[in-house]
């Protein structure tokens, strides 16, 4: 029918051929490596989807039924550092990106694939530590560790939990070098920066900040560490140091880190939008630079985490006003992705349903992000369930939908298989509709002032905490039929075709799933991305139709 | 498949590729190296900003006549790095060998002198928690001084450790005639270099600032 179709069929030998445990475990394929991370993020969301989903069922009372409220902030804890380092941060960069950015860029592989291995174990070994502190008692300081609890009254698990999180971040830290130099030298030939595909320039904004930032992580969880163990350190107030030093330190990176959970989301969704809307991107240069002016201007709002910790006021002036400056990149973003869609031939796919999920959450996601980045708001909401409502948002509102439409966007070329369609969109609604129903009563709980983190809560909010279980319910069996029938579809699924989007861009126009070395020859790249006027006019050239 | 270059990894192309990914890899390891020292450092900085008194009678009792002829010793460690990497590429093993040994040395005399000074440390009663007494105002703020003298001296000494074994390897290597290129060279100079400048941040910052 169309040309997008000729080169399609199986190759003989594909990455997937070789099947034993070594030529897994050994493996220094990056798609394979992709393939890894997907299994062992997986495996963390699932740990950290209970611990919320005990939570919610707790909620239901308001006096916290299921579960003591020690537990209760061991399952936050949980859920927060696993769903953060163990499963939003490697999310798209690890899985998503490891796979497509060498096709995207035409080579073979990454420019370290060994490196590339290795950060996979890094990353599990990190989980490991994370998985036993869990088992052997688990900790109660939260996901951000504030000092003095964590160095001085918590239970001594913190020190195995940080050391997790601090080897799981070397992982990182390798995973971004490996990012930048394959971006920068890894390019077949005419593949020039400005015709990078956009979530190349989203992933390399985000290497930039794993790079920089996870560092400043590390040396900060080291100090907690020796802190904890040697009972002195620099945020120790005995000693004449400061725990408002470790917010800092703590926020320089977990901020950018928020970016680094959103980014690759945004990368994603400027793949979707213009392949499902058959039209170039609108203002790709905006888009591309948009990435990495968050990735900069990302590291200079960190004190707006901060507002109520005895920073000095005209600290948070500033810090207010840099937010404020970070979220127009964002919004520049959303107002060229629905250029985009004006006037194309949009269709519903599920990635595309996924991509416009994105947008609509997102922006909600975003626009709460700047009441809280104004002063006088943030001293009412802050650490209320608005913050919460806010960032899952952005989280999974944002980075889990956009995980979700890449994964289903990309699943024919890693699997080689084609998802069931009406399953897929079905499994999208049903996600959207929960997750709005989790966490839209959050926003309202939050302005009616219920602290987050809290076990149990006054009675007239009840009503709030059971929507917002019922939703959590739905949204679990949103997760859940992916997982079923994309596992399913590996194997019975209808065989894909080298390119069955009609998408630009080099990473179909090799089989699916594709071989070892990726493309048969180095492909030579001649036009600029994105060219779908140029593919439909082929298309009508060809069947006279349209 | 393109034709395969010896010592080339099979995911790029040329020589030269493969070439200028190992050294900007190299560069971006180093950025991340700054920024993890950087933090301990702007901590330092925060805690001497408040406490400048304290912090100055404390950096007294560090011996300038430590910290200097180790500065000495690094710099000229840079120098036979810079001399081995120049060996390297113009193909002189018996050189490079000796100019690889010539810096290991003056990485084990650094970690040496190193450990004396921690020892003189250790009996004038300066580490903080296990054995600190401190004759003077502001006990505390001193300890937190050593806190950091200890941790920064210590993460810059486990960085030169890694790089004596590395380099100690390349020289072996060499001497043997199993290197093939002189990129390892370059690239773990590269890093050397780097650890020396880290300590030259550290010597002023800890011994020299505020000494009359």
């Amino acid at each position: 029918m169309s040309s997008v179709q000729e080169t399609s069929g199986l190759a003989a030998e594909s990455y997937l051929t070789e099947h034993t445990v070594g030529s897994w475990l050994l493996t220094t394929d990056h798609k394979r490596i992709a393939i890894l991370y997907l299994v062992s993020i997986v495996f963390f969301f699932a740990i950290a989807a209970v611990a919320a989903a005990m939570m919610r069922v707790s909620l239901l009372w308001p006096d916290g039924r299921l579960v003591l409220p020690e537990t209760y902030n061991k399952l936050f804890t949980i859920h927060g550092v696993l769903m953060v380092w163990f499963f939003l941060i490697p999310s798209i960069p690890a899985v998503l990106g490891n796979f497509v950015i060498p096709m995207m860029i035409g080579a073979r592989d990454v420019a370290f694939p060994k490196l590339n291995l290795l950060s996979w174990y890094l990353f599990m070994l990190g989980g490991a530590f994370v998985v036993y502190s869990v088992i052997v008692g688990g900790v109660d300081t939260g996901w951000t560790f504030y000092t003095p609890y964590s160095t001085t009254f918590a239970n001594p698990n913190v020190i195995t939990m940080v050391a997790g999180v601090f080897v799981a971040g070397f992982g990182s830290i390798l995973t971004g070098l490996n990012f930048i130099v394959t971006i920068h030298k890894m390019r077949a030939p005419g593949m020039t920066w400005f015709r990078l595909p956009l979530f190349i320039w989203s992933l390399y904004s985000t290497s930039l900040i794993l790079v920089l930032a996870t560092p400043v992580l590390a040396i900060t969880l080291l100090a907690i560490s020796v802190e904890r163990i040697w009972g002195l350190g620099i945020f120790d107030p005995n000693l004449g140091g400061d725990p408002v030093l470790f917010q800092h330190m703590f926020w320089f990176y977990s901020h950018p880190a928020v970016y680094i959970m959103i980014l690759p989301g945004m990368g994603v969704v400027s793949e979707l939008i213009t392949c499902f809307s058959r039209k170039k991107i609108f203002g790709y240069y905006f888009i591309a630079f948009s990435s990495v002016a968050i990735a900069v201007v990302g590291f200079l709002v960190w004190g707006h985490h901060m507002f109520v910790s005895s920073q000095s006021m005209y600290a948070g002036m500033v810090f207010s006003i840099l937010s404020f400056i970070v979220a127009v990149p964002s919004a520049i973003k959303v107002f060229n992705w629905t250029a985009t869609l004006y006037k194309g031939s949009i269709t519903f796919e599920t990635p595309m349903l996924y991509a416009l999920a994105f947008i609509g959450l997102f922006t909600i996601g975003g626009l709460t992000g700047l009441f809280l980045a104004a002063m006088a708001v943030d001293v009412q909401l802050h650490d209320t369930y608005f913050v919460i409502a806010h960032f899952h948002y952005i989280m999974v509102g944002g980075m889990v939908t956009g995980f979700m439409g890449g994964l289903h966007y990309w699943w024919p070329k890693i699997s080689g298989r084609m998802y069931p369609e009406l399953l897929g969109r079905i499994a999208a609604v049903v996600t959207f509709v929960g997750f709005n129903l989790t966490f839209f009563p959050l926003f309202v709980l939050g302005y009616l002032g219920q602290p987050r983190r809290y076990h149990s809560y006054p009675p007239e909010f009840h009503i709030f905490h059971v929507l917002s279980t019922a939703g959590a319910s739905i949204l679990g069996i949103g997760y859940l039929m992916p997982l079923i029938y994309l596992v399913w579809s590996a194997r019975y699924g209808e065989r894909a075709p080298a390119n069955p989007w009609g998408a630009t861009g080099l990473e179909w126009r090799t089989p699916s799933p594709p071989p070892r070395d990726n493309f048969e020859e180095t492909p030579l790249v001649t036009d600029d991305p994105y060219d779908y006027s140029a593919i439909e006019a082929e298309l009508i050239d060809q069947t006279g139709l349209r | 498949m393109p034709e395969v270059h010896p010592g080339t990894a099979h995911q790029f192309e040329t020589a030269e590729q493969q070439r200028d990914a190992d050294i900007i890899g190299m560069w971006t390891f180093l950025a991340t190296e700054v920024m993890f020292f950087g933090g301990l450092i702007m901590c330092y900085t925060f805690a001497r900003f408040t406490y400048p008194q304290a912090f100055q009678a404390a950096s007294h009792r560090l011996y300038v006549i430590y910290g200097g002829p180790n500065t000495a010793i690094l710099l000229c460690s840079s120098f036979t790095m810079a001399l081995a990497v120049r060996a390297a590429q113009m193909g002189q093993r018996k050189s490079l060998v000796t100019c690889l040994a010539l810096t290991v040395l003056f990485g084990l005399a650094f970690l040496t002198v190193k450990g004396f000074e921690y020892h003189t440390d250790f009996v004038e009663h300066l580490v903080p928690r296990w054995d600190f007494k401190w004759q003077g105002a502001e006990a505390r703020h001193a300890e937190l001084f050593f806190w950091l003298y200890f941790t920064l001296t210590g993460l810059h000494a486990v960085h030169v450790t890694i790089g004596i074994v590395v380099l100690a390897t390349l020289a072996i290597m060499a001497w043997r005639g199993r290197l093939s290129s002189d990129l390892p060279i370059e690239i773990s100079g590269l890093y050397w270099h780097f650890v020396d400048i880290v300590w030259v941040f550290l010597f002023p910052l800890l011994y020299l600032v505020g000494h009359r």
